[in-house]
């Protein structure tokens, strides 16, 4: 009667979903869709994570993924502590690890980290005990943005085997690009990444993505475009389309939709810049799920902080296979 | 004082020695090499079973005195160095201030000579701060005892200044040691520049950054006949530039160094810090290229590159931590087990990749057991296992790449100038 | 340990009538109810007792499923990971009178958990309890208004219910539990 089930979750933090398998992104999905019931519910809110803390580590300024996790986490009952940290002020203040290992002596369960550094996250889930997640980690991974657009995406058509997306913009250094193309192709989604040849990451094709520089092929065949923001005040040393140019070019407007499938799903991460990656037209359109992808956010969110918290110490794998 | 170490095999390629041997050690000097000497002496070492080498020299050692002793000091560095069989170690400039100065060099012979427990010679700057600009005094420093100038952690981007540095060390005979990088092309990198820099969503160091400036070191030691060394080299197209020039006669040396032939770029794809180091790791393409390079001597030498860094500077975010690995302790373990045990190379080549090419190349009379020589010599076990541990480190600063890896081969003795200065106690 | 039968098909079918039929009585009938089944084996009972009701007046009550996963209060305690199940309640349950389902009434923890899901739903009339197997040794102050069978057992033994729909038979076992 009583055999040994094998554990459903294995991993302390969710760092990335380079790291997850297949079954491990299913299980998210799966229990982000009994989530996405509740938000539907008068009382938005049940007790799972009752006498939990989770604190919100943010290097970066991003109220967006921040008040989704705040959200995420108050539907489960949990405590929520912020802490914003000045990045120009990380050289002389406290070490990252230091203040991990603060927040785990103040007994807080979960740590929600955002950082410009890329492997932050994986740092410091390396160096505290408590379950650590990945809220975007420089040009990194953003792994609960790309569980969101795979959520959204599953929603909406059924399944992501087969799937034709396409995600645009910079991907070079795009930590929702890369998170998506190791989720998508795990599932056997065709992803096309189309940008400027200057903002194409070296050996992006290994991951077994199309590469392309012309805006009208990607989103020929595409069942969903993911269209990425554009910043164009980044203090690089590396070449950079100009805004027009970029507009121009790779732009997402209703005359370039016309030539795509006509119910092909449009994607953003957001914060949107109207007339500088996407035109308003399209942003409100009615192929955007924009609005929908936000409220998925929390219910992914939410299955995230629960089953990191689900782990027991016995289950735990080595948090990467290298 | 006399010292007879019996029966251990003698390993002197200087001399094409390949065989067990007894060696006679009289004070600072070794007297004699023969097959059986009497063991009439104050100390009898019995080296049954172990490989005995002339001490190695370490020509490319970060001491980081004056300036950050947190980090390792001459007296805590060559201590290491003992342990790792190294006799002498040639201390890189980039401290603080840099070997820039006689005054400065004054200072730290006598440093030197009151803590070192090996042998230490200087390298002194090529330039003043090593800012790439004004050229030091190099006649100034040789007087001093300098014997080779480098700008090493940078290198001088514009070639009219290299060029007279080149003549000016030539006339000096002074050997001139090359950072080959052009901090334009490696664009702030921290990693090679490929997928795995894409995986880890970290600034990529390109390939050209390290060959188009060994390919300008190179060309500009051809106009001048200065003799120049390049320093670890990290790439297959800088071994094959090398290849060439060397075929063509140019005086031209080069080292590596054993995370350049052991580790890869995918061993960084947890961000351990520690292997955050500049040249970045390579591909698995790169490691082959620098293994066939040592195999048919396009690759002189091998030195640790020894990069002591505090715990502050490395256990904190990949971007913020500093480049380089310690090396001193591992350098020769690591040579064996990935060298001699894989067959690349035989106990004579490594011997002289570690020992006497570096001696040659530095102009220093060393690297032999021959008699009337320094008695330094290391006495290894070659195929006792031991496994590295962060908490084992006698190095001021802790920051291996290879902690947590099993090596072969372990130093039981080493001798500096007939004195005993490492014996191992398991 | 064999497995002692306590219960046969013939007898489970008969208990679901007769609830059937206490509920329509205690309820004056079937106006404003609905019918709420714990995951996984209460939901295959509400099926059941929905259908017997539906066919006796012509309904068509109202039947959602209930997972209680994350309204449990011991999920840090015990040593497996949960299996999470959808909550299908797609009607208002606004002063209902609500029939909860579940196969086992036991500690009365999973009754709890389901009382304050259900209320998160909205507030419904009255909430009452139908179970098919009563064992006893109750921790908290709840009790079944409908029961199959009362089955005394000691907290050494297992109650097994296995329905046709996902057991391939009807039938309920007691094992004693095997030392760990």
């Amino acid at each position: 009667m009583s055999k040994k089930k094998r554990a459903l979750w294995v991993h302390k933090d969710l760092l990335g979903l380079e790291y997850l398998s297949k079954e491990d992104i299913e299980l998210l999905l799966d229990t982000a869709s009994s989530f996405r019931e509740i938000l539907d519910r008068k009382i938005k809110k049940v007790p799972a994570l009752r006498g939990k803390t989770v604190v919100n580590l943010f290097y970066e300024p991003s109220t967006r993924t921040r008040v989704s996790f705040e959200v995420a986490a108050k539907r489960l009952s949990a405590d929520v502590i912020n802490i914003a940290v000045e990045s120009s002020s990380v050289k002389k203040g406290e070490t990252l690890n230091d203040t991990g290992k603060n927040i785990e002596a103040l007994k807080a369960d979960i740590i929600v980290v955002r950082h410009n550094c890329s492997g932050a996250a994986n740092m410091l889930g390396r160096n505290v005990n408590i379950s650590v997640i990945n809220a975007g980690d420089g040009w990194h991974e953003h792994p609960t943005q790309a569980l969101l657009d795979m959520f959204t995406l599953r929603k909406k058509l059924g399944k992501l085997e087969g799937l034709n997306v396409s995600i645009v913009g910079d991907i070079a250094h795009s930590r929702v690009a890369r998170s998506n193309i190791w989720g998508l192709t795990k599932f056997g989604a065709n992803v096309t990444v189309c940008a400027p040849k200057m903002l194409i990451p070296p050996g992006i094709e290994k991951t077994g993505v199309k590469v392309t520089d012309n805006i009208d092929e990607a989103l020929k065949e595409a069942d969903a475009i993911n269209v990425l923001r554009m910043q164009f005040e980044r203090d690089s040393m590396e070449a950079f389309p100009s805004q027009l140019e970029y507009f121009k070019n790779f732009g997402i407007t209703e005359d370039r939709l016309k030539k795509a499938k006509k119910d092909i799903i449009v994607m953003h991460p957001g914060p949107i810049n109207r007339g500088v990656e996407i035109s308003s037209g399209v942003a409100d359109g009615q192929n955007s799920v924009i609005l929908e992808q936000v409220t998925n956010g929390i219910a992914v969110r939410m299955a995230v902080l629960f089953w990191v918290s689900q782990v027991r110490d016995k289950d735990i794998k080595n948090e990467i296979g290298y | 004082m006399k010292l007879v170490i019996k029966n251990g095999h003698v390993v002197d390629p200087a001399n094409k020695i390949d065989e067990v041997m007894d060696i006679l050690v009289e004070g600072e000097k070794i007297s004699k090499v023969a097959k059986v000497i009497d063991p009439k002496a104050e100390t009898v070492i019995d080296a049954s079973g172990k490989i005995i080498i002339p001490g190695i020299i370490d020509m490319h050692v970060h001491l980081r005195e004056p300036g950050r002793e947190d980090k390792e000091t001459i007296a805590s560095g060559t201590k290491a160095a003992a342990i790792g069989g190294i006799t002498s170690v040639l201390a890189m400039p980039n401290t603080l201030p840099s070997l820039d100065s006689i005054e400065i060099i004054k200072a730290l012979k006598e440093i030197i000579k009151n803590t070192a427990n090996v042998d230490v010679f200087i390298c002194g700057a090529i330039t003043i701060g090593r800012a790439g600009r004004e050229l030091v005094n190099i006649a100034g420093l040789k007087k001093e005892g300098v014997i080779a100038i480098s700008d090493d952690g940078a290198s001088i981007d514009r070639g009219e200044i290299m060029l007279k540095a080149l003549e000016k060390a030539k006339k000096e005979k002074v050997l001139v040691i090359c950072h080959s990088e052009d901090k334009s092309l490696s664009n702030n990198g921290m990693v090679n520049l490929g997928f795995t820099s894409t995986r880890l969503g970290l600034r990529g160091i390109s390939k050209e950054s390290e060959y188009k400036r060994v390919s300008r070191d190179i060309k500009l030691a051809e106009e001048t006949g200065a003799d120049i060394h390049i320093a670890h080299v990290s790439t297959s197209e800088s071994v094959e530039i090398i290849r060439k020039a060397k075929k063509i006669g140019v005086k031209v040396t080069c080292e590596t160094a054993p995370h350049y032939f052991t580790l890869n770029e995918e061993d960084l794809l947890d961000y351990n810090t520690n292997m955050k180091i500049n040249p970045p790791l390579r591909s698995k393409e790169d490691i082959a290229a620098i293994k066939q390079g040592l195999e048919d001597g396009t690759i002189d030498i091998i030195a640790s590159d020894h990069a002591p860094h505090t715990e502050n500077e490395k256990d904190i975010e990949f971007d913020h931590a500093e480049f380089g690995t310690t090396g001193l302790e591992t350098e020769l373990s690591v040579s064996i087990t990935e060298l001699i045990v894989s067959g690349i190379l035989t106990w004579s080549e490594l011997v002289k990749k570690i020992s006497l090419n570096p001696a040659k190349a530095l102009g220093i009379d060393k690297g032999t057991l021959a008699a009337g020589k320094d008695a330094d010599i290391a006495i290894i076990s070659p195929d006792k296992e031991w496994l590295v541990k962060k908490q084992d480190f006698v190095s001021r600063s802790k920051n291996s790449a290879f902690i947590g890896r099993k090596l072969k081969g372990v130093v039981e003795y080493t001798i500096r100038k007939g004195n005993v200065v490492y014996k191992n106690t398991p | 340990m064999p497995l002692k039968q306590v219960f046969t098909k013939e007898e489970i079918e008969r208990a679901i009538t007769r609830i059937s039929h206490e509920i329509i009585e205690n309820n004056k009938g079937v106006k404003a109810l609905a019918i709420i089944g714990i995951r996984t084996r209460g939901y295959v009972l509400a099926e059941r007792i929905a259908k017997v009701i539906n066919n006796l007046y012509g309904t068509k009550l109202d039947v959602g499923a209930l997972d209680i996963t994350f309204y449990r209060d011991d999920l840090s305690l015990v040593a497996e990971q949960p299996v999470i199940h959808n909550t299908e309640i797609d009607f208002d349950i606004e002063n209902k009178n609500i029939i909860l389902v579940d196969d086992v009434l036991y500690t009365g923890r999973t009754i709890r958990c389901a009382l304050d899901a259900i209320i998160d739903f909205g507030r419904p009339g009255a909430i009452q309890l139908a179970v098919l197997v009563d064992r006893g040794h109750r921790e908290l102050p709840i009790r079944a208004d409908y029961v199959g069978k009362n089955l005394p057992t000691s907290q050494k033994e297992l109650v097994q219910v296995k329905l046709e729909e996902i057991d391939n038979e009807d039938s309920v076992y007691i094992e004693e539990k095997q030392d760990e």
